[in-house]
């Protein structure tokens, strides 16, 4: 069904094609008979916000980890800076890919400190203490969490470490996979705001899998929708606001419309 | 109390290599498993063909399996050469290592198998390599599980250890195969009490460096550590002297006559100028396969257990040429020379009380053949597998009850409370006539006899001091003083000596 949309997805970014950072070309994952994602077409600018939006199973966490392949495309290639990932050194690779996922995935045996220095000591280099505390600073964390254990923070906090962790490697992308699925709302609106502050300081690429519309509209500068496999859309906030996408991408910014009309209908009978 | 507590003191040499023996088991088990485990980690196939092979492994007998490796050893000698030990530390070390491995995989790969997926991903979201993530990650975090493994490897193997006294490697089984043959009940417990304290200690300190893994406190691993580090360096030290190649090994089987022979032997040749280590309770089967490669140097061994179980010869041709023919067979194949017949037969015999004989009106092996079915016959734990049984079973067609295993030393307790109504007895015990015993006749001669024989391995054949030192000792002891020298080391009263005694006294009767 993407296939005929193909050229049109393409054209509405044509001026950056040349100088993507992350180009999908017909990128496909089977396992066995199931399709997670069927040969996706995309091109990811640097420096964009790109919010990764679809229900559960629809192959956006399938397609955001075939960037650092942690998921291997059975059909296909993906293009870092122009090369195919599946042929870079892969531990290489990876430490240029910031990542951050729900699991977060703190290390419980290292310190803060030494969770936030593993990517560079993996590479044979020691980060410095006054970088790991400007990483810390940068995630808004006090400088004196360095050497507390993971399992002495909150979830928030938690995951700001793993924010960290995934910006001190200075990578070229960060991605990020559910970031926020595990946080109260609270935390979560407020880490939200400030990765896209961050991503806007250090000039950072981002793409963010979530399933949540409203904090991809929120956040992202554009918004790709995703269901069974296919990629069914590919719009600014503003547009998705304003009614286009498809049924699909409609469906999915309905759901937060429908809530904040029903919340200001009770604020004004209250 | 005080008793056991002075046999314990003495324990130093045995308790050493009790520790040596043990360590290095599991060090070798460590050293297998872990590796196996990464690779199960990485392959399901590889975990389930390990984990079932270690599983396997667990359910062979540890007396079995220390046992085994004696003929295996035998057939890589065609590979290693003539120099490879059969009998004593390699075996031992070979089969406990075998024992060790379960608890340490199995722990090893649950370990790897319940790591978070998700801490996985992470480490390969950051860029780690597999070895990054082997040394970081799963290393670090499977440890309390892995070092959980290790400990029990350890209680397990410190308990097994002691049965390696049956393949003539010296440990904490000594005293309890000695106090077992002999009824010296303080032995028995001082041997136990040195083995379970050793596993407690063990248990305890690898438990604080499985503690200290668990909580990552770097002093308590450490100090754990630490304490194993001392208590192996000791016993490697106390170990420092060991036997050298001028020492003569005297083995002996699991029964105080071959006990009390062995000091007899030993207490010569260290008068004849000798130094002398003994091999204490080994099994009957190895005996003989042990004299003749020379991992052994010296058994008393039996002309119908040769015949029978060597030999595999089932006709009867009578005593002297029994012998006869049994010296000139070990001569031609085996290399193991024979010295000389001590004087005094140890055969089979079927032994009844004389109460219960009387009442069945049974004096002979035919007058029972009626009423078998309806008995229950005792043997030593190798009786009913062995070609005598069989010869007499066909012999006289006899058809009996149940058959019951018992050590030697239960085997008359069990024929005096009733428990079984006839056993297989040997006509040089003492407690046969003190206990009012009868043994049947063999009207048929279906057992063979068991001249006792002093064995020369091929090593010691040709040593003519070693000769003169023992050449007095042939036919030399009469069955009387035997049964009388055997019954003074089995009597449960408060006459009850050691086997040194009772070979010293041997000695004196003997005029030496």
């Amino acid at each position: 069904m993407l296939k005929g949309r193909q050229l049109p997805i393409m054209s509405a970014h044509d001026e950056s094609a040349s100088g993507a950072l992350i180009r999908f070309e017909n990128a496909e994952r089977r396992y066995g008979e199931v399709v997670a994602v069927g040969g996706v077409t995309l091109d990811i600018t640097a420096g964009s916000f790109v919010a990764l939006v679809g229900s559960s199973g629809s192959g956006k966490s399938t397609l955001l980890k075939m960037v650092n392949t942690l998921v291997k495309p059975t059909g296909g290639r993906v293009l870092f800076a122009g090369d195919d990932v599946t042929t870079l050194p892969q531990a290489k690779l990876r430490r240029r890919v910031g990542y951050v996922f729900q699991g977060i995935g703190l290390f419980p045996h290292y310190t803060v400190a030494e969770n936030i220095a593993m990517g560079p000591r993996l590479a044979g280099e020691r980060l410095a203490d006054a970088r790991i505390a400007e990483l810390l600073e940068l995630v808004e964390l006090e400088r004196d969490m360095a050497s507390r254990m993971p399992d002495e923070l909150s979830g928030g906090q938690r995951q700001r470490v793993g924010v960290a962790r995934a910006l001190a490697n200075d990578p070229e992308i960060l991605i990020m996979d559910e970031p926020f699925g595990a946080l109260d709302p609270i935390t979560r609106d407020a880490l939200g705001e400030k990765v896209r502050e961050l991503h806007v300081k250090l000039g950072l690429t981002t793409v963010m899998v979530t399933h949540d519309m409203a904090e991809a509209l929120l956040l992202a500068d554009r918004v790709l929708v995703m269901s069974a496999g296919e990629l069914v859309a590919d719009e600014t906030p503003r547009a998705l606001l304003g009614g286009a996408g498809g049924e699909v991408a409609q469906g999915l910014v309905a759901v937060p419309r429908e809530q904040a009309e029903r919340l200001a209908h009770m604020e004004e009978h209250s | 109390m005080g008793e056991i507590f002075d046999i314990m003191l003495g324990l130093g040499d045995k308790f050493a290599a009790h520790i040596v023996l043990a360590a290095s088991a599991i060090g070798l088990g460590i050293l297998v498993a872990l590796p196996l485990a990464i690779w199960a980690s990485r392959s399901p196939t590889v975990a389930r063909l390990t984990l079932g092979f270690a599983s396997l492994v667990q359910t062979i007998p540890a007396l079995a399996l220390l046992a085994l490796f004696f003929p295996i050893l035998l057939s890589l000698r065609a590979v290693f050469g003539e120099d490879l030990p059969t009998l004593g530390f390699l075996p031992a070390l070979l089969a406990l290592a075998l024992y060790a491995l379960l608890p340490i995989l199995r722990n090893a790969v649950t370990a790897q198998a319940n790591l978070d997926p998700q801490l996985l991903e992470a480490a390969d979201g950051v860029g780690m390599t597999g070895w990054q993530k082997l040394r970081f990650v799963e290393a670090p975090l499977s440890a309390p599980f892995i070092m959980a493994g290790i400990r029990t490897a350890s209680v397990w193997t410190i308990g097994a250890a002691t049965l390696s006294t049956t393949i003539g490697q010296p440990g904490l089984g000594d005293p309890i195969f000695a106090g077992l043959q002999t009824q010296n009940w303080a032995l028995v417990v001082a041997g136990c009490l040195a083995s379970a304290g050793l596993a407690l200690a063990a248990d305890a300190l690898l438990g604080m460096v499985e503690r200290g893994l668990a909580n990552r406190q770097k002093w308590q691993w450490s100090a754990g550590l630490l304490g194993v580090a001392l208590g192996l360096g000791a016993a490697l030290y106390a170990q420092g002297g060991g036997e050298d190649e001028d020492t003569i090994i005297i083995a002996s089987k699991q029964f105080s006559e071959n006990l009390i022979l062995s000091r007899l032997i030993g207490s010569q040749l260290e008068d004849a100028g000798y130094s002398v280590a003994y091999r204490d309770g080994l099994g009957s089967a190895v005996v003989h396969s042990a004299v003749a490669s020379s991992s052994v140097d010296i058994s008393v061994d039996y002309t119908g257990t040769i015949w029978t179980n060597e030999m595999k010869r089932t006709d009867n041709p009578g005593r002297e040429a029994m012998y006869e023919t049994i010296v000139q067979w070990e001569r031609e194949n085996t290399g193991i020379s024979i010295l000389g017949r001590l004087g005094f037969e140890n055969a089979y015999a079927f032994a009844m009380r004389a109460d219960r004989a009387a009442e069945l009106g049974a004096e002979t092996l035919e007058d029972i053949v009626p009423i078998a079915p309806q008995l229950t016959f005792g043997g030593d734990p190798e009786f009913f597998e062995r070609p005598e049984w069989k010869a007499v079973r066909d012999a006289y067609g006899l058809r009996v009850g149940e058959t019951r295993n018992f050590s030697p030393t239960f085997m008359y307790n069990a024929l005096k409370s009733g428990e079984a109504d006839a056993i297989s007895a040997y006509t040089s015990d003492g407690r046969l006539a003190v206990d009012r015993f009868i043994i049947l006749e063999d009207p048929r001669e279906a057992l063979p006899s068991y001249d006792a024989m002093v064995m020369l391995s091929p090593r010691v054949s040709d040593d003519a001091a070693l000769i003169e030192a023992l050449e007095p000792l042939v036919g030399a002891i009469p069955v009387e003083w035997m049964r009388e020298a055997n019954y003074s080391v089995d009597r449960e009263d408060n006459e009850k000596v050691t086997p040194e005694v009772a070979a010293e006294r041997l000695t004196e009767k003997i005029g030496l």
